[in-house]
C-alpha cells in the first residue's frame, strides 16, 4: 500500500509555506527599516511630511520655463526642475533620433569611407562614459570659450562665449494665435489631401498628381496668413551691455553641453539599434521588391523601413528612457534639472531626504511607466499590420 | 584555292583594363559607385581633412611630453599636456593610497587576474576551482589587502582610495553581485508563486525606472537613516550597495530574455526526469539561457563600468573624479590640462569597454558554433 505523501511534498502546501516565509522576511525587513528611519528622524529633529513644498524656496534658478522667483515655493521649484528635465530630454530625443538613424544607415552604406567613419564614431562614443563626455563638453569646450567681451561672433548677430550662445530673437508683430491656427489648418488640409489621394489610388489605381507636395501646405498656409494679415517680423539682435549680452535668444552653456552630450551619446546606441533592425530584414525582401520593379527609394520606404521599424522600436524606446534618466547627470554641471534643483538644492535646504528622494524617484518612475505604456500600445498597433 | 590563316600561338595576355583592377576598381566600387556616393565620399574626405590634422597636431606633434610642471604646457600653441598625465599617473591609478602600500593593490589585481584569466580563455581545464576561488577566498583576500588593519598590514581608509582602483572595485563588486542577484530575480519573476513574482516585478521595475544618480543619492543620504542608531556604513560601501541593487535589476531583465528563449520542452523534460526545481534550473535551463544572453550580460557589464563614474557625484574619487580634481592643481594649470586629462580618462575607459565588447563578440561566435551548419 502506497504511503500517503508527506505534507512537505505537497506542492500547494509547500508553495504556500514558501510564500508566507518570503512575505514574513520582506515584511520584517521593511518594518525594521521604517522603524529605524522614524527613530532616526525624531532623534535628528528632522521634520517630516510634505508641508515643506509650500514654503518659500529662497534660491534662484538659472533657467525657468514658468514664472519663478526666489519667493516661489519649493513645489514651484520642483515644477521648474521637472520642466527643465523634460525640455532637455525632448530636444535630446529629437536630435539623437535624427543623428542615430543617419549614423546607423551610414554604417551600412556601400560607401567604404562613410561606413568606416560611422563605425569609428559609434565605437568611440559608445565606449566612453557619458559623464566624461558631459564634462568634456562643459569644462573643456564651452567653459573654455572666450569671455563675453571677446565673444566669437557670426556676422556680428550671433555670439558664442563662455556664458552661452546668443542668437537674434525673432519677434512676431501681429496675432500669434491666428498664425498658430493657420499651421493647424495646414496640417489638417495636408492630411485630408493625403487621405483622399490614397483612397483614390486604392479605388481607381490613379495617382493624384502633385500629392507629394501636399505636406508643403504646412508651411504655405501660415506664410499666406502672415502676408495676408500684414504681420511683421522683428529681429532683436543681442548686444553687449556691461559684462553680458542683453536681448535676443540665449542658451546657457549648461543646457548646450548637456544636450550635446546626451544626444551624441544616445545617437551612437540608436545607430546600433537601427543597424541591427535593418539587418534583421531578410535579403529576400529587397530582392523580391526589386523583382517587382520597385526603385531603390520605394524599396527602402515601402519594404525595408516598415519591417525594420518593428525591430527597432522596442530598443529605441528604452534608449529614449535611458536618455531621460541620464539627463539627471545634469547635477554634475549644475544644469537646473529635477535632480539638481530638487534632490540637490531643496534636499540640502530642508534636510527632508526621505520625502525629497521619494518624490524624485516617483516622478522618474511615472515617466518610465508612462513611456512603456505608450510604447506597448504602439507595438501592438504595429504588430496588427502583420498577418 | 583560298589560303587560310590559322594562328598557332597564343597572343600574349593583356592586362585587364585599369578600371577593373587594384585600387582604381576598389575605389570605383566602394567610393564612387553612384553620383550620390561620390558626393558622400568627397564630403567625408573634406570632413577628415578638417578634423584629422588638427587632432594629430594636438595629440602628437604640438603635444608636450615631458616637463617638470605646467610651465612647459603654458607655451602658446602647445597641444596636449601629456606631461601632466605622466606626473600624476600614480594618483590616477591609486588615488591617495599611500605610495609604500601600493604593492597591495597590484597584488590584489594580480590575484584577481590569476583567478579570472583561466575562466576567460576557452579550454578543457576544470573551471569550478577557479570559480570557487573567485567567489569566496578572493573577495576576502582583496578586502584584507586593500583595507588592511589585519596581519600587520597598515590600515588604509577608503577615503584614501581613488583613481582607477576605485573604478575597478566598484565595477567588479557590482558585476559580481549583480549576476547572481539578477539570476535569482529573473527566476523569481517567472515563478508560479504570486507573492514571489510580484515582489520581483516590483523590485526590478523600481530600480529600472529610476536614474542611477537618484539611487546613489538615496544610498548616501537615506541609507544612514535606515540603520539603527550608532551603526554606520562606509561611504564606498554605501555606493557599492546602491550600484549592486541597481545593476541586478538590469541583469534580471537580460536573464529573463534568456529564460524565455529556452524551449518549453526543456523545462518539461527536466521535470519528467524527476529533477527538483533547483536541479532543473541549474543543470538544464540556466546553462542554455545564460549562453544565449552573453552579449546582453557583457553589455550590462560595460554599462556598469561606465556608470561607475557617477560615484564622483556623491564625493568618491574614481578615475574621472581624481583626474578632474587634479585640474585645480596650480602647478599644472594650463589651457590644455583639462582637455588632456579628459582625453586620457576617456582612453582608459574606452580600452576597458571596447575590450569587453570585443571579447563578447568572440565568445558569442565560439558558443554559437553548434548552431552554425
Amino acid at each position: 500500500m502506497p504511503s500517503s505523501p508527506q505534507p512537505w511534498n505537497n506542492p500547494k502546501l509547500r508553495a504556500f509555506a514558501i510564500q508566507l516565509a518570503v512575505l514574513f522576511v520582506v515584511g520584517s525587513f521593511v518594518w525594521i527599516i521604517v522603524d529605524n528611519t522614524i527613530t532616526n528622524l525624531q532623534r535628528q529633529n528632522i521634520a517630516s511630511g510634505f508641508g515643506f513644498l509650500e514654503n518659500p524656496a529662497g534660491f534662484g534658478i538659472a533657467l525657468t520655463l514658468v514664472d519663478y522667483t526666489e519667493q516661489s515655493s519649493y513645489g514651484r521649484a520642483l515644477l521648474v526642475g521637472f520642466l527643465n528635465t523634460l525640455l532637455v530630454a525632448v530636444i535630446g530625443i529629437f536630435v539623437a533620433t535624427i543623428l542615430g538613424f543617419t549614423l546607423g544607415i551610414a554604417r551600412l552604406s556601400s560607401n567604404w569611407l562613410v561606413a568606416k567613419i560611422a563605425t569609428v564614431y559609434i565605437e568611440v562614443v559608445r565606449n566612453v562614459p557619458l559623464l566624461l563626455q558631459l564634462f568634456f563638453w562643459y569644462f573643456a569646450v564651452l567653459r573654455a570659450l572666450p569671455l563675453p567681451r571677446e565673444s566669437l561672433s557670426l556676422l556680428e548677430v550671433a555670439f558664442l562665449n563662455n556664458r552661452g550662445i546668443y542668437v537674434p530673437a525673432l519677434l512676431l508683430e501681429g496675432n500669434g494665435l491666428i498664425l498658430g491656427l493657420s499651421v493647424l489648418v495646414g496640417i489638417v488640409s495636408a492630411w485630408l489631401i493625403g487621405r483622399y489621394a490614397k483612397r483614390r489610388r486604392l479605388e481607381t489605381g490613379e495617382i493624384v498628381k502633385g500629392v507629394a507636395f501636399a505636406p508643403l501646405l504646412i508651411f504655405v498656409v501660415p506664410v499666406l496668413a502672415f502676408l495676408a494679415l500684414d504681420m511683421g517680423l522683428k529681429a532683436e539682435v543681442p548686444s553687449l551691455q556691461g559684462f553680458g549680452f542683453k536681448g535676443g535668444w540665449s542658451l546657457i552653456p549648461e543646457f548646450v553641453s548637456l544636450l550635446l552630450a546626451l544626444s551624441f551619446y544616445t545617437a551612437a546606441f540608436i545607430a546600433e539599434n537601427v543597424r541591427s533592425g535593418i539587418l534583421a530584414v531578410s535579403k529576400g525582401q529587397t530582392e523580391a521588391a526589386r523583382a517587382l520593379g520597385l526603385k531603390p527609394t520605394p524599396i527602402l520606404r515601402l519594404v525595408i523601413i516598415p519591417q525594420a521599424l518593428r525591430v527597432i522600436i522596442p530598443p529605441l524606446t528604452s534608449q529614449y528612457l535611458n536618455l531621460t534618466k541620464n539627463s539627471s547627470l545634469a547635477v554634475a554641471i549644475a544644469y537646473p534639472d529635477l535632480v539638481s534643483v530638487f534632490s540637490g538644492t531643496v534636499l540640502n535646504q530642508t534636510g527632508q531626504a526621505v520625502e525629497v528622494i521619494a518624490i524624485t524617484m516617483t516622478i522618474y518612475l511615472s515617466l518610465s511607466l508612462f513611456t512603456s505604456l505608450v510604447m506597448n500600445w504602439y507595438n501592438r498597433h504595429m504588430a496588427l499590420v502583420e498577418r | 584555292m583560298s589560303e587560310s590563316f590559322v594562328r598557332t600561338i597564343h597572343a600574349p595576355e593583356r592586362m585587364p583594363p585599369n578600371a577593373q583592377i587594384g585600387m582604381v576598381r576598389w575605389a570605383r566600387e566602394n567610393l564612387f559607385s553612384s553620383w550620390f556616393n561620390a558626393l558622400l565620399t568627397i564630403f567625408s574626405i573634406v570632413l577628415l581633412f578638417l578634423t584629422l590634422p588638427p587632432l594629430l597636431d594636438w595629440a602628437i606633434f604640438s603635444a608636450v611630453f615631458s616637463g617638470e610642471d605646467g610651465a612647459a604646457c603654458r607655451v602658446d600653441g602647445a597641444g596636449a599636456c601629456w606631461a601632466f598625465v605622466e606626473a600624476k599617473f600614480g594618483q590616477f591609478l591609486f588615488g591617495r593610497y599611500p605610495a609604500e602600500e601600493r604593492w597591495r593593490v597590484l597584488l590584489t589585481l594580480f590575484l584577481g587576474v590569476a583567478g579570472l584569466a583561466p575562466l576567460l580563455i576557452p579550454s578543457d581545464f576544470p573551471k569550478k576551482w577557479f570559480v570557487a576561488y573567485l567567489l569566496v577566498p578572493f573577495p576576502l583576500l582583496a578586502f584584507v589587502f586593500l583595507s588592511g588593519g589585519l596581519f600587520g598590514l597598515a590600515a588604509v581608509e577608503t577615503s584614501d582610495w581613488g583613481g582607477l582602483m576605485v573604478t575597478l572595485v566598484v565595477a567588479v563588486t557590482g558585476i559580481a553581485a549583480s549576476l547572481p542577484l539578477g539570476v535569482l530575480l529573473a527566476l523569481g519573476r517567472q515563478s508560479d508563486m504570486p507573492v514571489v513574482r510580484i515582489l520581483c516585478v516590483v523590485f526590478i521595475e523600481f530600480w529600472r525606472g529610476v536614474p542611477l544618480i537618484t539611487v546613489l543619492f538615496m544610498s548616501s543620504v537615506m541609507l544612514p537613516l535606515f540603520l539603527p542608531e550608532g551603526m554606520s556604513f562606509d561611504k564606498l560601501l554605501r555606493a557599492l550597495i546602491g550600484v549592486a541593487l541597481f545593476s541586478s535589476a538590469y541583469m534580471a531583465e537580460v536573464v529573463r530574455g534568456g529564460l524565455a528563449a529556452v524551449p518549453a520542452g526543456q523545462y518539461e523534460a527536466a521535470k519528467a526526469l524527476g529533477l527538483t526545481y533547483w536541479q532543473s534550473m541549474g543543470r538544464i535551463v540556466l546553462p542554455q539561457a545564460l549562453k544565449t544572453v552573453i552579449p546582453g550580460i557583457v553589455n550590462n557589464f560595460i554599462g556598469l563600468f561606465k556608470d561607475t563614474t557617477l560615484v564622483l557625484i556623491i564625493g568618491l574619487f574614481d578615475l574621472l573624479g581624481i583626474v578632474q580634481s587634479n585640474f585645480t592643481d596650480p602647478t599644472w594649470s594650463s589651457p590644455q590640462t583639462a582637455t588632456t586629462g579628459y582625453v586620457f580618462a576617456a582612453f582608459v575607459f574606452w580600452i576597458f569597454c571596447f575590450g569587453m565588447s570585443r571579447y563578447s563578440v568572440y565568445m558569442e561566435r565560439r558558443l554559437d558554433a553548434g548552431e552554425q551548419r
